[in-house]
């Protein structure tokens, strides 16, 4: 999964164009020997051999794109899933992220990017092969069908797409086929099994760790211990003269060492002797950050939301609640290192690399390479987890820079050391809540006051030079009850080291706080959570359909004795979510602490591509956002990061996972994004739920940090 | 030279005789589906079978491997008909799929001690194999599965 942003309406590549136009559509077929191709648009290749190759151009890691993207153009197309062979597509302004405005995975956007220009590719590419077909038989094209691939005329003759394909490259492109009704949908909606699964049962899949090219060398890399830093001098006499050991590179991350094993690489990356220089950051601590961020919240933020007049809403009101909130820095954690493979040669090279953001790893590599980014390919393998991590390419150039030092192909690796103490983490914050009510107990004001380093600024300067940061309060700007003065700012606030998108980015952040706080609320008035809530919301009927389906179908406020309860909802990429955690409270040696036994998470995204995928999701973001509440933080000192394996920034294991029960509304409405929402709720639901069995407010994270009992 | 029994072939490999199994596996033999996460017997992700027991292959010097017979995910069957491979498929379990060969390992370890593990069992089995994509609950219902086809079930 994934992050970044779901660029909205109001942000910038003119907003939320779908594309209608088909790019790149390329009429003489492309021949391989004898075999020919019909290219009718930028992802389809089919082949005169019956071959169909579909161009994924969005990141598998994990989402499942692999197999709902090639779903969205299997439907239109008329063929089985496994009639086609997918790859991943090379970096291309064909392949343009419509609702993000660059070739980018994230923001839960794969699904509702390509619902409908690649259903269009699909049903595009099927009118000219019919219509190839229609021709050879002097039929009217309407009169023919489509079955798996197989042509059928009224008479009942049939071609494959394989025998018309050469003659279907011929024929003028239309731009404008229509698409099927949902009615008429034969696959999208209908679970299908992922077409990653097979490999990745028996160990064959490749990941970007996993790539191998003949002469490969390998490469371990000495990274500035602190943030920011960089090498002063080294000695490298021991590293050199260790089996094995063919180069050491001073590269623009640190010094590398180039070895015919990664094992030899990493002995020989040890026995370097180097000088740092700490730089900026030299005395920075997480304790600082936290003050720094106290202080910054002094300011007035950019607005994000200004409906009525909260302020004077507070200043006049019978009762006004106040709390202050923080968040600290978090790791991605993929399970998988970063990595990177880099074929550096004097005439172009080949960059194979588990990238979230191909044209930003294609200008990095080639800027390394010093070579003409027009002989650069970029070579996208299976992600072993992304979640925004990899929408940095921090780990590219220095692979590239070795590779073409040593003139070889090099294969760069990070341990898990490197990778837990040189991220982008995610942001800390330091937020500010505030609700007034009038005589009556009505919330009459909301302001939440947000305080954070922006990921934009450093990622999209050109965004927030114009506008507060998008990315950091998408889940405060769309505070959803009607309550008539809404009042949201942020202030930005650096903090000295790269922040980056981490799955759900400001929704996780913002949802703690705004749905902890409407808890608050409801119990400052002595509400029921539920019901507050429910009063708030009459103006939405796709958040009341979740709310109440999961307060049914948890029995929210009646759980079995010894367990309770905590509710949460949020809408986030189009999709409209409630949850209820379940937890207890920990006995034994482990008191202080809760278990949360169950989520239940209702869900409306509108309408599902691959369902079994839409619940694989809601599964996968509790327990990537579960993580977070319970365990997650990484701790700065002298500008290092303490947090260094697992062992130390720990992350939900088999014995943590909660039951998760999901309920996803068939809503007839667009498609909205499903990869990371969930992740943002799980944190108020099991704080809210601690409210309700201890009488503790948990304003700060992670949990690990409170005794509760 | 050091001699290694692997997926039932009798291999030879030229390697520092600390090197862990992990990376003779995968740098020397090509056995890439066993995976490095951690280094440090954290993760699971480096799980394979040494004489049939889960171990973590990054934490073993392969000097110290001999003839035990040792299985990566490459071995486990020739077509992914094991019954934890069939399970994981009906389940569709993977997701990003890198913490899979490990989880896979120490699954179809346990059904080969505990045909038919109870909950606490399948914990104490898969508690050292983290996946961050949070597919916890399919492989937990994978597993039963796969001991129902294991016991002979369709």
């Amino acid at each position: 999964m994934s992050a970044i942003p779901s660029f909205t309406r109001r942000t910038f590549v003119g907003g939320l164009v779908i594309a209608v136009a088909l790019p790149a559509c390329k009429q003489s077929p492309k021949s391989s020997g004898e075999l020919k191709f019909f290219e009718p648009n930028a992802w389809l290749h089919i082949g005169t051999d019956n071959s169909i190759t579909f161009l994924c151009d969005r990141a598998e890691m994990g989402q499942g794109v692999y197999t709902s993207l090639t779903m969205l153009v299997a439907e239109e197309l008329g063929v089985s899933l496994d009639r086609i062979k997918v790859e991943f597509a090379p970096p291309g302004d064909e392949f343009i992220n419509n609702l993000i405005g660059g070739q980018i995975t994230g923001g839960s956007t794969s699904v509702r990017d390509g619902w409908e220009k690649l259903r269009k590719a699909g049903a595009t590419a099927r009118h000219l092969l019919v219509s190839a077909a229609a021709d050879e038989w002097g039929v009217d094209a309407r009169s023919c069908k489509v079955s798996n691939g197989v042509i059928l005329s009224p008479q009942f003759k049939k071609l494959t797409f394989g025998e018309v394909a050469e003659a279907a490259a011929k024929l003028p492109v239309p731009r404008d086929v229509p698409l099927k009704p949902a009615a008429q949908f034969t696959m999208i909606g209908k679970p299908q099994r992922r077409k990653d699964t097979p490999s990745k049962v028996d160990g064959s899949a490749v990941f970007g760790i996993d790539v191998k090219l003949p002469g490969m060398l390998y490469a371990a890399l000495a990274q500035p211990p602190a943030l920011g830093g960089s090498v002063k001098t080294f000695n490298d006499e021991k590293a050199r003269a260790m089996p094995g050991v063919v180069g050491v590179v001073l590269t623009s991350s640190g010094v590398a060492v180039a070895a015919d094993s990664w094992w030899r690489a990493l002995k020989a990356r040890d026995a370097l002797t180097i000088e740092w220089d700490a730089g900026p950051n030299g005395a920075l601590t997480d304790a600082k950050i936290a003050q720094v961020l106290r202080k910054g919240a002094a300011g007035p933020g950019r607005v994000a939301r200004n409906d009525g007049d909260a302020a004077a809403a507070i200043r006049n009101a019978a009762r006004v609640v106040r709390a202050d909130y923080e968040l600290p820095l978090l790791a991605h954690a993929t399970l998988e290192p970063q990595n990177c493979t880099a074929d550096v040669r004097a005439d172009g090279a080949d960059i194979y690399v588990p990238t979230q953001v191909q044209q930003i790893a294609h200008a990095t590599a080639a800027k390394a390479s010093g070579l003409d980014p027009k002989v650069v390919k970029i070579h996208t393998t299976f992600l072993g987890g992304g979640f925004g991590r990899r929408l940095e390419v921090d780990f590219i150039p220095a692979a590239v820079e070795v590779s073409r030092a040593l003139k070889k192909p090099v294969k760069l690796v990070w341990t898990r050391e490197d990778d837990m103490t040189h991220d982008a983490y995610r942001p800390p914050a330091f937020d500010q809540a505030t609700g007034a009510f009038d005589a009556k107990g009505n919330l009459i004001a909301w302001n939440l006051h947000l305080t954070g380093p922006s990921i934009t600024a450093r990622m999209f300067p050109s965004v927030t030079e114009k506008m507060v940061d998008p990315f950091a309060v998408e889940a405060a700007a769309n505070y959803p009850y009607d309550v008539p003065n809404v009042h949201v700012d942020f202030q930005q606030q650096e903090i000295g080291i790269d922040v980056g998108y981490w799955r759900s980015v400001s929704h996780a952040l913002n949802c703690f706080v705004a749905e902890s706080f409407m808890d608050e609320l409801a119990v400052a008035t002595k509400k029921n959570s539920y019901e507050f809530r429910k009063a708030l919301l009459q103006k939405h009927p796709r958040f009341l359909k979740v709310l109440d389906l999961v307060v049914k179908e948890s029995r929210f406020g009646y759980p079995q004795r010894g367990y309770f309860h905590g509710l949460a909802v949020m809408e986030g990429y189009g999709t409209y979510m409630a949850q209820v955690a379940e937890i207890a409270l920990a006995t034994g040696p482990d008191a202080g602490k809760i278990k949360v036994r169950r989520v239940y998470c209702a869900a409306d995204c509108g309408q599902q591509v691959n369902p079994d995928t839409v619940i694989a999701q809601i599964e996968s973001s509790v327990i990537f956002g579960l993580s977070a509440l319970m365990w997650g933080e990484i701790n700065i000192q002298n500008g290092r990061v303490k947090q260094t394996n697992f062992d130390d920034y720990r992350v939900a294991r088999m014995t943590d996972a909660p039951r998760i029960d999901s309920y996803v509304i068939e809503s007839g409405e667009a498609p909205g994004g499903i990869g990371e929402p969930a992740t943002a709720l799980v944190a108020p639901a099991v704080c809210n739920a601690i409210y309700t069995a201890t009488g503790r407010r948990i304003r700060s994270l992670p949990l690990s940090r409170h005794r509760l009992a | 030279m050091t001699k290694l029994n692997v997926n039932g072939n009798a291999v030879e490999v030229d390697v520092d005789p600390e090197t862990p199994l992990l990376w003779v596996l995968r740098d020397t033999l090509g056995l890439t589906g066993t995976k490095f996460g951690c280094g440090m017997a954290l993760c699971g992700a480096c799980t394979v079978h040494l004489e049939g027991q889960p171990v973590r292959s990054c934490q073993i010097p392969v000097s110290s491997v001999g003839d035990k017979p040792v299985t990566t995910i490459e071995g486990l069957s020739k077509d992914r008909s094991h019954p934890v491979q069939k399970a994981w498929i009906e389940h569709d379990v993977p997701q990003c799929g890198y913490c899979q060969s490990g989880q896979i390992m120490s699954a179809s370890a346990l059904l080969e001690a505990k045909p038919r593990p109870s909950d606490a069992d399948i914990d104490a089995a898969m508690a050292g194999n983290i996946c961050r994509c949070g597919t916890y609950q399919r492989i937990r219902s994978a597993i039963r599965r796969a001991a129902e086809i294991k016991a002979g079930a369709a």
